[in-house]
């Protein structure tokens, strides 16, 4: 593994059964994850995006272990932890933590908001006494701009942009390496959404934190990331920079997915193609022969159909595409 | 000049709840002239889809319109009885909702629900409206659209569900289509072909369209005019081109500055409004937006400033902003 590396992750495969009948039988699987490498650098931020059904959830998961990974391997600080037990993964998880996209489903309605913060100190026999754990909840909610008075209020009395700092408090708590932000400001109104951006970005320079951010909004992951990767049915298709990805987009998929988001510029909207893309993501559970992408794309080559591509590295990026054979 | 077709004044909506009376339109005042397509933005909580629902007289028990008149085709809507309602919505003003699977009757056949529209408003034998039904979805693009009038709904994916809603929305080619959040449930490559689809229909039809949506891409992509709204309150409307060039609301301008964008300086710090959308059962006085204007002056706190014309067809509702 690299020095500079924090997680590896090589051919992972995630596929899960697709089960019929009252007996549970196994009728098939579905592919969820399925072949899928990229490394993430320390302190960087490394996107997956993809739209939905394309396994960039999954793939989240599985760095946690909280999905049983099918194969491959997944390296964190130079330890294999692909098989690890749910012991051994402990004082991995104090490392790794999450913050999801709906900020009212993640937090106990029943506990108060100091508590909740709490939490991951307490579980992990952190603590310590009761003045540096109140302490510490203080400071938790001062660095993520949250009125230390309000300790002893509940989740439903906060806004959507509130309780997803009280969930980022919560992140961390435990002093992390690596925060998972799983559509972490998808669900945010827009004057709010740019409010956790910035807090996300000063909390990663105050703390050197790195992150692992799903998103499905391009706007948003240009603005966060160092490095991208694009997901398509289970596959990465790129990985490349942030300036290399949005200015010079190699893949197809890339290309039409850039094409489809619409600016908040008319003028610049006017001049502007007609989006590249036609139909909608096939399922997932019988993903198209060759390149997953080939009854969608405007330059399919014959091969296209039958062939998978492989992965060709050229310094930074990573690319799966026939046309770049 | 002509009529607008739709033209809403001074509307004011409340709804019971148990934390009280919620005013959720304070005031609302809009047009909407044949043929165009406006833009209704703003975050949740503004009162965007309350002002459709209010067209269409969905209100539902707890909420009433309490001051104020919607006219659509020089007709008050307000007064009109439920069965003349139901005699324009559907036939003259359809609606696209933002939850294609909820829209939908499970049970029933696709191919029934968007025959029921023409066979309901247009006196047209079952037979015919299932054959017109057919001809509908070869027009929103469903392949084999013939063999699928016979699916249910979970047989559909999301973007085909939301075919469907337009086609049944263009079923009895109304003069109006209100979209709510048409395609916010959408991954963003089906957005774009739904967007256009419903775009270029309407336009075929000469029919208006009003989309409402909390995403300024949408908007300047596919609306003439724009229409922000915060507070239950329109706060500014101009043309979608003058509106980005020229913003002149602190509101609308904050907004503009706090979305990342594709040509925009990444990584830098966005620009932010302070503290959080109000709370419609609890509004600040004055002017809702003052607690988080940063040109907020002791007369915003007093009074609600009204919308006027600060430049041709540019309105805003702000005292005192220099843009």
């Amino acid at each position: 593994m690299k020095a500079d590396n924090i997680i590896e992750v090589r051919d992972l495969k995630v596929h899960f059964p697709i089960t019929e009948g009252l007996l549970r039988r196994q009728v098939g699987i579905l592919p969820a994850v399925d072949g899928v490498s990229f490394d993430i650098l320390r302190g960087e931020t490394f996107s997956l995006v993809g739209e939905s059904g394309c396994g960039k959830s999954t793939t989240a998961l599985s760095v946690l272990k909280m999905q049983p990974v099918t194969s491959g391997t997944i390296t964190f600080n130079n330890e294999d932890i692909t098989h690890h037990s749910a012991s051994q993964m402990r004082p991995i998880r104090r490392k790794v933590q999450m913050v999801y996209q709906d900020p009212y489903g993640s937090l106990n309605p029943r506990m108060k908001v100091g508590s909740i913060i709490g939490e991951p100190l307490r579980v992990h026999g952190m603590a310590g006494d009761k003045e540096k754990y109140n302490a510490r909840i203080r400071e938790l909610m001062q660095v993520v701009g949250l009125m230390t008075d309000m300790a002893d209020r509940y989740p439903h009395e906060f806004s959507g942009g509130q309780r997803q700092r009280i969930c980022i408090a919560r992140a961390i708590a435990l002093d992390p390496e690596l925060i998972i932000c799983d559509e972490a400001v998808s669900a945010l109104d827009v004057s709010i959404q740019a409010q956790v951006i910035n807090l996300l970005m000063d909390l990663q320079e105050r703390l050197g934190l790195t992150y692992l951010f799903i998103a499905h909004d391009l706007s948003v992951v240009r603005h966060i990331s160092n490095r991208v990767a694009v997901m398509y049915l289970g596959r990465i298709v790129e990985i490349a920079d942030r300036d290399t990805l949005f200015s010079q987009p190699k893949h197809p998929y890339t290309q039409a997915l850039l094409s489809a988001v619409p600016e908040a510029d008319p003028e610049l909207e006017a001049s502007r193609q007609e989006p590249l893309i036609i139909g909608e993501v096939p399922s997932v559970r019988n993903p198209p022969s060759g390149c997953r992408f080939h009854p969608r794309c405007s330059q399919s080559l014959e091969r296209c159909k039958t062939q998978v591509p492989m992965h060709q590295t050229s310094g930074s990026t990573v690319l799966a595409c026939h046309l770049y054979d | 000049m002509m009529d607008p077709l739709l033209s809403i004044s001074n509307l004011s909506v409340n709804f019971k709840t148990e934390r009280g009376n919620v005013q959720a339109l304070d005031g609302v005042s809009l047009e909407v002239n044949e043929g165009e397509t406006l833009a209704i933005v703003g975050e949740s909580g503004s009162g965007k889809s309350v002002t459709a629902l209010s067209v269409l007289g969905l209100l539902g028990d707890s909420g009433g319109v309490s001051g104020g008149d919607i006219e659509f085709a020089g007709e008050s809507l307000v007064n009109a009885s439920d069965e003349h309602r139901r005699e324009i919505r559907g036939n003259q003003i359809a609606m696209i909702f933002q939850e294609p699977m909820s829209s939908l009757n499970p049970v029933l056949t696709i191919g029934k629900q968007v025959a029921e529209p023409i066979w309901q408003h247009r006196n047209k034998s079952w037979k015919d409206a299932i054959c017109e039904a057919g001809k509908l979805l070869e027009l929103v693009s469903i392949p084999d659209a013939q063999e699928r009038l016979g699916d249910y709904p979970h047989q559909f994916s999301g973007g085909m569900r939301q075919r469907v809603m337009i086609a049944m929305a263009l079923a009895c080619q109304p003069k109006l289509i209100i979209a709510d959040e048409p395609t916010t449930a959408l991954d963003v490559t089906v957005q774009a072909q739904i967007l256009s689809l419903l775009k270029n229909l309407t336009t075929e039809l000469n029919s208006s369209l009003v989309i409402i949506t909390h995403d300024l891409g949408v908007v300047a992509r596919y609306a003439n005019r724009v229409a922000v709204m915060y507070g239950g309150r329109i706060v500014e409307t101009a043309s979608a081109a003058e509106l980005y060039r020229n913003p002149q609301h602190p509101y609308t301008v904050g907004l503009m500055n706090s979305i990342p964008t594709l040509h925009g300086k990444p990584g830098a710090r966005l620009n932010t409004i302070i503290g959080q959308p109000p709370d419609l059962s609890n509004l600040p006085s004055g002017c809702s937006f003052h607690p988080r204007c940063p040109f907020a002056k002791p007369q915003c706190m007093q009074s609600k400033p009204k919308l006027e014309e600060i430049f041709p067809n540019h309105f805003r509702a702000c005292f005192g902003y220099e843009g």
